[in-house]
């Protein structure tokens, strides 16, 4: 089955200035399958994995080679998508379709197994590489194209990377949350969005499942109506023809939801790509509320050395530190030991100073860096939830159009009884 | 040959397509006024008797034009009603209508009349309007007056009498409007009757300004003349039902089934709709409040918010029609059912006693070849309720073809509606 793309406006061929691609590429999810293994427990378990292709096109021709297929399971585009975490923190990161199945009404299979589970999630995973792909930054990655093109050892190669060790505590992030205290004011407000955004898209899913199952119910019902007018219509004699049709009708018309409510989870995906973004919005903003953090410590560390430093000068305490508590009480040091101080503290003065203005350096570009990629986010998200509310509205449009035919098609065999 | 005007749909208020002046006296001859059925006055025998007390009780037929026993008034029934299926509605001459529904508050009780108005040209009637004001009650003891009188007919069957209070509202719009329909359908079957129609009591019902008078005096008038029409349902063992008979007793039976499945189906997708209703009314919402977080966004969320609303809008519309219209309609026809079981029943103890009676002058041989007037009797008994019912049937059929007829196709434009209204929106660019 040829990988629906429909929601993913931007299928992005790479430009050319790229360091690895020398033409343009094409990537495609194209395959599932079941696999069996052994885990690291050396346990057997049961996974699936998917077939990435990636196709070079000539520009000539556009016609298209394929340059690399490799397997890959969920949990190496996890790794994969963690790394780019780690080593860019500026950028909103695209993300993952769910791990687990959320949001489900009834007749929807909450297992990871189900077939109709892995093809959306087949149709997902190639949707967020695509969307690396076409990232102006992420897509010039090494790790994200060893993932394209290096079937062995690729975890390895990420493992090595240290990503894992460059990564924030999750402590150390929240605690930055409720500690800084001038935060540019902007990132608070977008975090706010994301907040809101992510509230708001999960109520939203939540209660299209329960739509769509109730929906489910109206239309399966009628199907009722088939059996029981073919039974009604055996004891006619003039009606039985028009009732015998229109019950065919009925059975059409309860079929028919299952159609409907396979769109309507492309949609339901759709949204739920950007209820995801939206945490990857916040990562974005803790980042910087970390960033912001620290450099607030380091000048509070250098500000109050310095004064220290000013104190031990000139003699007057108004800091209070321990040197100076041990001192009053085991005696005051010599003018040397203070000397000695006074130079150890200037050195630390003076390291600092640099710190921190590399520290606001960085601040800085990440603030610029991370703004460009957001607004660019922004637009994307603009362009691809209007797409989606519109597709959305026109198969809302489309199911009336087909309920509309159908019941006027009951209502010529009722004509004719 | 199609649906004909004797079983038009019996909803609408019937109105006469031409004025009383113009409509032709059933008696008179053919007059240039006169079109298609025009030629084909009734039978003579339309000179009715006025009241029942003229009449020897003891005979089933007490209601029909001809008034005598003999089997040569079935063929003049027959004849009747071929003449009835020949007429347009423009040559029929009784219109009925129920509507006006009021609220009485008394002392004692608070109940609803309606008014019953009636257009017509037949002698049977001193004048040719009438509009009274009747209650339930009232209807209902009509209908028990023609299941005496008439028990050879099948009757057309009244809503439900007994509502169960703190369910439904006894005064709401919607179960008094409801009831109306179902009202103006009763008499409207009885005004196109051949022989329910010239009924004593339909009369005095249509044009009594004291209705409760007459009922009094009726009940006085049965005590005097003693045993009625009343048969005797003696458990007599019928030795073959005749097939159309029991066709028609298989019929009902598995019809009624059908219906009755049919009834838990609607009852069933309304329930789901409204279920499904619940939760549009929380869905659409949701998208205003996204709507405002965003700002190039919030004119397309909040043009899906508006559609959701239309949506619930003409759901509502839809279960509210299927309730009003669809399912009142469907318990009508199993009560109609069930009172036509039961005349069949009737008709088995006619059939039974009859040819007891026949098996006992059997069994005395010494009885001469000649059939007492006894048994006689009950023979004429048992052709005429034969006649009368299997008449009925047919044009039962005919009208039950035309009421489903009607009915399904009403609920397909319901459906239809809904989904007109759900599409009409506008869409963002």
């Amino acid at each position: 089955m040829s990988s629906c793309l429909k929601y993913v406006s931007c299928r992005q061929h790479m430009t050319t200035e790229g360091n690895f691609w020398s033409k343009k590429i094409e990537i495609s999810v194209s395959e599932a399958e079941k696999r069996t293994g052994r885990n690291a427990m050396n346990m057997q378990e049961t996974y699936t994995a998917y077939l990435i292709e990636t196709r070079s096109v000539e520009p000539s021709d556009g016609q298209s080679v394929l340059t690399d297929s490799l397997w890959r399971r969920y949990s190496e585009f996890e790794l994969l998508r963690n790394y780019l975490l780690v080593f860019y923190p500026h950028i909103v990161v695209p993300p993952l379709p769910e791990k687990r199945a959320e949001f489900v009404w009834h007749k929807l299979s909450a297992d990871n197994m189900d077939p109709d589970f892995v093809e959306r999630r087949r149709i997902g995973l190639e949707n967020f590489l695509l969307r690396v792909a076409s990232h102006s930054v992420l897509s010039e990655d090494k790790i994200f194209y060893l993932f394209l093109t290096q079937e062995n050892n690729w975890k390895e190669t990420v493992n090595e990377t240290g990503f894992q060790l460059k990564a924030d505590s999750r402590l150390k992030a929240l605690n930055a949350t409720f500690r800084v205290k001038n935060p540019d004011k902007r990132f608070t407000e977008l975090k706010h969005y994301g907040d809101e955004l992510q509230s708001v898209i999960s109520h939203l899913l939540r209660v299209r499942a329960r739509v769509a199952d109730r929906l489910y119910g109206v239309y399966k019902v009628h199907g009722n109506y088939g059996r029981v007018f073919s039974e009604w219509s055996a004891i006619e004699k003039e009606m039985g023809d028009g009732l015998q049709s229109a019950g065919h009708h009925m059975d059409v018309y309860a079929a028919s939801i299952d159609d409907i409510l396979e769109e309507e989870e492309h949609y339901a995906d759709q949204l739920k790509e950007y209820l995801f973004y939206a945490e990857a919005l916040r990562a974005v903003c803790r980042k910087h509320e970390l960033m912001q953090y620290d450099l607030e410590m380091a000048a509070q560390d250098l500000a109050s050395k310095k004064q220290q430093c000013e104190e031990l000068a000139t003699g007057t305490v108004r800091t209070f530190s321990l040197k100076g508590m041990t001192s009053k009480l085991f005696g005051q040091e010599t003018p040397e030991q203070r000397e000695a101080r006074i130079k150890v503290l200037e050195e630390q003065i003076s390291e600092g100073e640099e710190q921190l203005k590399c520290k606001n350096l960085e601040g800085r570009e990440f603030v610029k860096a991370a703004w460009a990629d957001i607004e660019r986010f922004k637009e994307q998200k603009n362009h691809d939830l209007k797409e989606a509310l519109i597709s959305y509205a026109v198969m809302q449009i489309s199911m009336c159009k087909k309920g509309i035919q159908v019941w006027t098609n009951a209502k010529e065999c009722f004509s004719k009884m | 040959m199609s649906a004909g005007g004797v079983g038009t749909p019996k909803s609408l208020p019937s109105s006469g397509p031409k004025s009383l002046q113009d409509m032709p006296h059933p008696l008179a001859g053919p007059s240039s006024e006169d079109i298609a059925g025009g030629e084909l006055t009734p039978s003579p025998d339309l000179q009715l008797p006025r009241s029942i007390a003229d009449k020897d009780l003891s005979l089933p037929n007490g209601g029909t034009p001809a008034g005598t026993s003999s089997p040569a008034s079935s063929s003049s029934l027959l004849n009747r009603l071929q003449l009835d299926d020949d007429l347009d509605g423009e040559t029929r001459d009784l219109f009925v209508t129920v509507e006006d529904p009021k609220k009485h508050v008394c002392t004692m009780e608070t109940y609803i009349t309606y008014r019953v108005t009636t257009k017509t040209s037949r002698i049977e009637f001193d004048l040719p309007e009438y509009s009274i004001r009747r209650r339930y009650q009232d209807f209902d003891w009509l209908r028990n007056k023609l299941e005496e009188s008439q028990p050879t007919h099948l009757i057309p069957p009244l809503p439900e009498k007994f509502v169960v209070k703190g369910v439904v509202d006894r005064f709401s719009e919607e179960f008094v409007e409801t009831r109306r329909k179902a009202l103006d359908k009763f008499l409207k079957r009885i005004a196109d009757h051949p022989v329910l129609s010239f009924n004593e009591h339909f009369n005095v019902f249509l044009t009594a300004k004291d209705l409760n008078a007459y009922k009094k005096q009726g009940m006085a008038l049965l005590s005097k003349v003693g045993e009625s029409v009343k048969y005797v349902t003696g458990g007599y063992k019928l030795r073959s039902r005749p097939l159309e008979f029991a066709a028609m007793g298989e019929y009902l039976d598995t019809f009624a089934l059908k219906l009755g499945t049919i009834d838990r189906i609607a009852q069933r997708i309304i329930k789901e709709e409204v279920e499904y209703l619940v939760e549009l009314r929380e869905y659409g919402p949701v998208y205003s409040t996204w709507g405002g977080l965003e700002m190039e966004l919030e004119e397309p969320l909040e043009g899906v918010s508006a559609c959701i609303g239309n949506c619930c809008t003409a759901l509502e519309d839809l279960t509210d029609d299927m309730t009003e219209d669809f399912l009142p309609v469907l318990r009508e026809y199993i009560l109609y059912s069930e009172s036509m079981k039961n005349v069949l029943k009737k008709r088995d103890q006619v059939q039974g006693e009859y040819e007891a009676k026949l098996e006992a002058i059997a069994l005395k041989k010494e009885e001469r070849p000649k059939v007492p007037a006894e048994v006689e009797k009950c023979q004429d008994r048992v052709e005429c309720f034969n006649a009368d019912l299997k008449a009925d049937m047919e044009r039962w059929q005919n009208n039950k073809r035309q009421d489903f007829r009607q009915l399904l196709m009403g609920m397909a434009d319901k459906n239809i509606q809904y989904y007109e209204k759900v599409k009409s929106v506008k869409l963002p660019e």
